[in-house]
């Protein structure tokens, strides 16, 4: 990202700043909320039966006549050339249909990186997929083999010969950091920012600490591995994939293969876990290109292994967070910084900084990134990218200076929670932290904590308890359509290209719909899945939510505006206007009148027609610009500490998001319990061992790459402050990504409650307790 | 993978010819499988040997024969196994998963491969064990898992099984047959240190199988113990594991047997502590010291040097539970 883009996103924000707000969305709250309809309703996944039946189909099961399978081969070295490559006995052996290699794999361009200018681009790496014989990562793709079985491909695989001639490699981190890269940016925010002089005050204050924190690669272990079947009938492409970005890979190939847009067709409509893994990698493009030469339907599943070789997880990191403070407990000094890595090929920047500017007041900041170089397979978005691990950093900072201080680390918190956004001064669209940690404190039981570490003890379990505050910023895309259809028997159908990973997009979209439309939710269908539908965009962000509602609302009062062109002079309505009646009960009703209304049937019938469709796009998200929007929680945890062996086991989790409106408590109640069961995963076990003398991870899989078993769960409360956000679409604010954040450092702050010692080094595993400890 | 056949053996003889032939013995497959998908075994033939004896019965000694394909999980939750040796069943209930368990065999739990990262990736170049000659890549690499007592220059693996933990400190046996004849051997011999040839894990020779596994009659008044120290709550390797059996006659420990899993090449008998404790009161102190003297020779390396005070740490408080319940 660059200097031009600061300035762009700069003048925006000013000039955004500026307009009177009733030009804006958000200016006025959407009227639907604080109504009781479906939206804020408990409902159940509406495709649940077709999953657990084994009815849903997902990219790997699509049966298709004619299909052959991939295998890969990936590079075990670095960095290097392909030296000799020896494939006929791979072409010789049975069922095989053929070897790609760079040697026979049709030229292409790279592609463009993921990028918030750009919503067609979607790429991961923009490194070159077979077309040289370069070797630049360890696990890069150096040849697809296609078969008649998955058995014979892979097989085949094994046979083709490859030597390589090594180069040096970088894949040293503390190598790495001399020549470590200042980007200007970071996503849309300047990368740099300081005010006042931080590490003056930081000298002068009364009580500081200054400490790095460490966090170590993570990986996506999706349930699903990556997959697609991809199909060409002549110079038109059906790709049955799982992705998080339908619309986006449409587009990407197209280009890419320099074919029409509408003569590819992207199928997602079921997708096994996302989590920011599945988006654009080297599979799509080596599955489409291998299916166009052999023209025959291709599936390329990736094995667990190769989810880990090539595509990347969440960067490495090293931050400093050092904070001071004055007796009074106000902050006089906030400094993060840090490095983690990223290849310039790589999309992105894991903005580990970013949460920390928004969370506290402090007189005296410093903010600031620096980028490490390596030859690996480039780091991707993983749920809440930035501040899962940025949250552990600041969050043990805090709670270490509270110690120092002898105060509450929620009352240290509480005193510096700021009124506006603490860097730009822009005021939060709201924010009711410290609600949330008093319902959280009363709820879990704080006050029966032991402020003194290593004093409370069952037999050799030594007890605590932590703290910490997560946040995560509101997101809508620039982008995305829906289009309505709505027939004269008072049914309507809402479609885009929506993707959904298991969170319930389809189920809370007909929630929406329904009370947006005035119909009952037996009378709505949502269909999404499928690039031929109008686009919407990504999910990321924890953004889709907001994005199709803002659309689905703008449509909604185009299909007002429509009918009422419809009704004409014969209608009880006749002569008011789109914004004087609303969509209710099946039908127009005025808003000053409720008397006066008239059906969608009468509507219908009079103008002879059976059914309208309206398709619209949202306005442009700017209410991001004009308000500070952030949501936030409090995340509590109850854990023991054997005395004997340093194993850390949680007995409990408690979390209170001040995420907006929540528009369905057990699909929402889902999702905040799974990003809490991430963030304890991300405190005790989850590490990618990445040996830095050979570039490898060594440990790519599930055995040995450890995610929370079910015995590692606890009871695990999770509730909400339930404050709409006037600003945003339904109040809502996207929960996709912020309950992982927080949870590491509160299950870090209550180790330090439990056994006095302080870890600083993700994850918190017993050889470095033991350690710390001296043992 | 590669392409192989698979038959399936009815009988001892038939199992035992088909290894004479070079075929592979599949178990379960919870492991060999696994390792043949990454092509770190590469075997052409298979023969399933899980059809042979998966009885449990008494023998006229009074103790337990069990045969080699008889299940994890069956293992684990047979009555006189819960009864008299419930350390060997909670061994193997705390390893892998149920639906590990349930296919795993006692004879594949035996013969499992180390969990090496750098053994169970055929891409990486040093390991002895694998491609003998080629070097240890766990030594400067990631060594958390490997061992600190029995290791050689050459090769640190250490043995995963927990189940092999408990059946050292019951004194096991195990049944072998081949072409050539039957055999016993004890448990704690079967597995072998690695010295200058780690491709060789255990005494089992080429044409030889497990056939049973013999468990010798419970000491009375036994009390034993199994502590698994894990990254994980459930479902992982243990980076430490104790299993002990003790007797105490009015405050003095009669015998004692103590296994550790997770830090060495085989499960490792702790037989000076056992020596230095055995007729005493074994308090705490003579317990750290009697561990003390198992450990002398211990070669830790920067990723497994915790092991050395975890694994006595982790001794003491299970030797200190049995013999306090037992007061
Ligand atoms: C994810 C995972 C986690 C695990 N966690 C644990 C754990 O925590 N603790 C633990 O102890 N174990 C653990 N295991 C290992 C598990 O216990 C073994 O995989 C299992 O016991 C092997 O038994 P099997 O019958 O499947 O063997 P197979 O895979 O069938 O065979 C293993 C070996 O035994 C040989 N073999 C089989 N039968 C005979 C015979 N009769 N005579 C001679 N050789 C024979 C085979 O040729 C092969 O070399 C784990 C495994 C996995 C995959
Ligand atoms: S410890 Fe043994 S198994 Fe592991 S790399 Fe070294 S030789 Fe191979």
């Amino acid at each position: 990202m660059s200097r031009v883009q600061n300035a762009v996103i700069g003048s925006v924000r000013t000039v955004v700043g500026w307009l009177p707000e009733r030009w804006l969305p958000g200016g006025s709250p959407d009227p639907l909320i604080g109504r009781h309809g479906e939206v804020g309703r408990q409902l159940g996944h509406l495709d649940g039966p077709l999953k657990v039946t084994g009815a849903a189909r997902f990219a790997a099961e699509v049966p298709l006549e004619q299909l052959c399978h991939a295998a890969l081969v990936h590079s075990p070295v670095a960095r290097g050339r392909i030296a000799t490559l020896d494939t006929r006995a791979a072409e010789a052996a049975p069922g095989v249909v053929l070897v790609l290699t760079h040697r026979t794999m049709p030229r292409l361009e790279p592609v463009p990186l993921i990028s918030i200018t750009n919503m067609t681009a979607v790429g991961n790496s923009a490194l070159p997929i077979l077309q040289d014989p370069e070797i630049r990562y360890n696990g890069q793709v150096v040849a697809l083999v296609l078969a008649e079985t998955p058995q014979q491909a892979d097989f085949a695989a094994s046979l083709i010969d490859i030597s390589y001639d090594e180069a040096p490699a970088r894949t040293r981190f503390e190598a790495a950091k001399p020549q470590a890269r200042t980007p200007a940016s970071i996503l849309v925010e300047r990368n740099e920012e300081a005010v006042g002089d931080a590490e003056a005050a930081l000298r002068q204050s009364a009580f500081q600490v200054d400490a790095i924190y460490t966090t170590p690669g993570h990986n996506h272990a999706a349930i699903e591995p990556h997959a697609v079947t991809a199909a060409w009938t002549g110079d038109r492409l059906v790709l049955h994939d799982a992705t998080q970005a339908i619309a986006p890979t449409a587009a990407a190939l197209a280009k890419l293969f320099d074919i029409r847009r509408e003569d590819v067709r992207v199928l997602s409509p079921f997708v096994g876990g996302g989590f920011g893994a599945k988006g654009f990698w080297d599979h799509h493009v080596l599955a489409v290109a291998a299916a166009r030469l052999v023209r025959r339907p291709v599936r390329l599943v990736l094995s667990r292994e190769a989810v880990f070789r090539m595509v990347g997880g969440r960067s490495p990191t090293e931050q400093r967070v050092a904070l001071a403070a004055e007796a009074g407990g106000r902050f006089t000094a906030l400094i993060h910084t840090g490095y983690s890595v990223m290849p310039p090929y790589g999309a992105c920047p894991e903005q580990y900084t970013l949460g920390s500017r928004a969370l506290y007041r402090a007189q005296n900041v410093r903010f600031g990134q620096k980028h490490l170089d390596l030859d690996v397979v480039p780091n991707t978005y993983m749920r809440a990218p930035g501040e899962a691990v940025g949250s552990f950093a600041l969050e043990s900072a805090v709670d270490e200076l509270a110690h120092q201080m002898s105060m509450d680390p929620i009352e240290l918190r509480l005193r510096n929670d700021p009124e506006v956004h603490p860097l730009s001064g822009i005021p939060f669209s709201q924010r009711a932290l410290a609600e949330a940690y008093r319902q959280g404190a009363e709820a879990f039981g704080w006050a029966a904590r032991n402020a003194t570490p290593r004093t409370r003890r069952e037999g050799e379990w030594l007890l605590g308890m932590g703290c910490a505050t997560g946040s995560f910023p509101y997101v809508r895309m620039p982008a995305g359509a829906v289009r309505i259809r709505l027939t004269r028997d008072g049914r309507a159908s809402v479609a885009c290209s929506a993707q959904d990973m298991g969170m319930g997009t389809a189920t809370v979209q007909s929630q929406h719909a329904a009370d947006r439309l005035g119909l009952p939710l037996a009378a709505v269908s949502f269909e999404m899945g499928d690039s031929d539908l109008p686009p919407a965009p990504m999910a990321g962000g924890s953004g889709q939510t907001v994005s199709i509602v803002a659309a689905v609302a703008a449509a909604a009062t185009k299909l007002t505006g429509e009918l009422l062109r419809l009704a004409g002079n014969a209608s009880p309505l006749a002569g008011l206007r789109a914004g004087e009646v609303r969509l209710q009960e099946g039908g127009l009703v005025s808003l000053a009148d409720p008397a006066r209304r008239d059906s969608f049937d009468a509507i219908l019938s009079r103008a002879g027609r059976e059914d309208i469709t309206v398709t619209e796009s949202a306005a442009a998200p700017l209410e991001m610009f004009k308000y500070a929007m952030q949501s936030q929680s409090a995340n509590f945890c109850d854990l023991r500490v054997s005395a004997v062996t340093g194993e850390i086991r949680i007995t409990r989790l408690l979390g209170v998001f001040d995420v907006g409106t929540i528009l369905n408590p057990r699909t929402a109640a889902s999702q905040l319990r799974g990003g809490m069961i991430m963030g304890l995963g991300m405190a005790l076990s989850e590490e990618v061992l990445f040996d830095e003398r050979s570039g490898r991870i060594m440990n790519a899989g599930l055995a040995d790459y450890h995610i929370p078993a079910h015995l590692d769960i606890p009871e695990i409360d999770v509730r909400w402050t339930g404050i709409p956000d006037p600003r945003s679409p339904l109040g809502a604010r996207g929960i996709g990504e912020i309950a992982i954040t927080g949870v590491a450092a509160a299950i870090a702050n209550a180790v330090f409650n439990a056994t006095g010692t302080r870890l600083r080094d993700l994850p918190l595993t017993l050889d470095k307790l033991l350690e710390e400890e001296g043992a | 993978m590669i392409p192989f056949s698979y038959s399936r053996a009815g009988t001892a003889e038939q199992a035992t010819a088909a290894a004479a032939s070079g075929h592979r013995l599949l178990g379960g497959g919870t492991n060999l499988v696994d390792l043949m998908r990454r092509g770190v075994e590469q075997p052409e033939r298979l023969v399933d040997v899980t059809g042979l004896s998966d009885d449990i019965r008494p023998t006229p000694q009074g103790g337990l024969m069990i045969g080699g394909a008889v299940r994890n999980a069956a293992l684990a939750g047979h009555p006189a196994v819960r009864r008299e040796y419930p350390v060997l069943s909670r061994a193997v209930l705390a390893g892998a998963s149920a639906q590990i368990r349930n296919m795993a065999t006692v004879a594949g739990n035996i013969m499992q491969r180390t969990r090496c990262a750098y053994f169970t990736d055929a891409a990486t170049r040093g390991c002895n064990k694998r491609s003998p000659g080629s070097g240890c890549d766990a030594q400067g690499g990631f060594s958390r898992y490997h061992a600190i007592l029995g290791g050689s220059s050459a090769c640190i693996a250490t043995h995963p099984s927990d189940m092999c933990v408990a059946l050292a400190a019951l004194d096991a046996q195990v049944h072998l047959a081949s072409a050539a004849g039957l055999r016993v051997v004890p448990l704690v011999e079967f597995h072998r240190l690695p010295g200058d040839a780690p491709h060789l894990d255990t005494v089992l020779q080429p044409g030889e199988i497990i056939t049973a596994l013999e468990l010798p009659p419970p000491p009375a008044a036994m009390r034993s113990a199994y502590r698994k120290v894990r990254d994980r709550a459930s479902y992982a390797f243990a980076l430490v594991s104790v299993a002990a059996c003790v007797t105490v006659d009015r405050g003095t420990l009669t015998d004692i047997r103590l296994a550790f899993g997770g830090i060495a090449p085989k499960p490792w008998r702790a037989l000076r502590a056992e020596e230095a404790l055995r007729g005493t009161p074994a308090t705490p102190q003579a317990i750290a010291a009697a561990l003390a003297l198992d450990f002398a020779e211990a070669k830790p390396l920067d990723g497994n040097a915790f092991k050395l005070p975890l694994a006595s740490r982790t001794a003491m408080a299970v030797l200190a539970d049995l013999i306090g319940d037992a007061a």
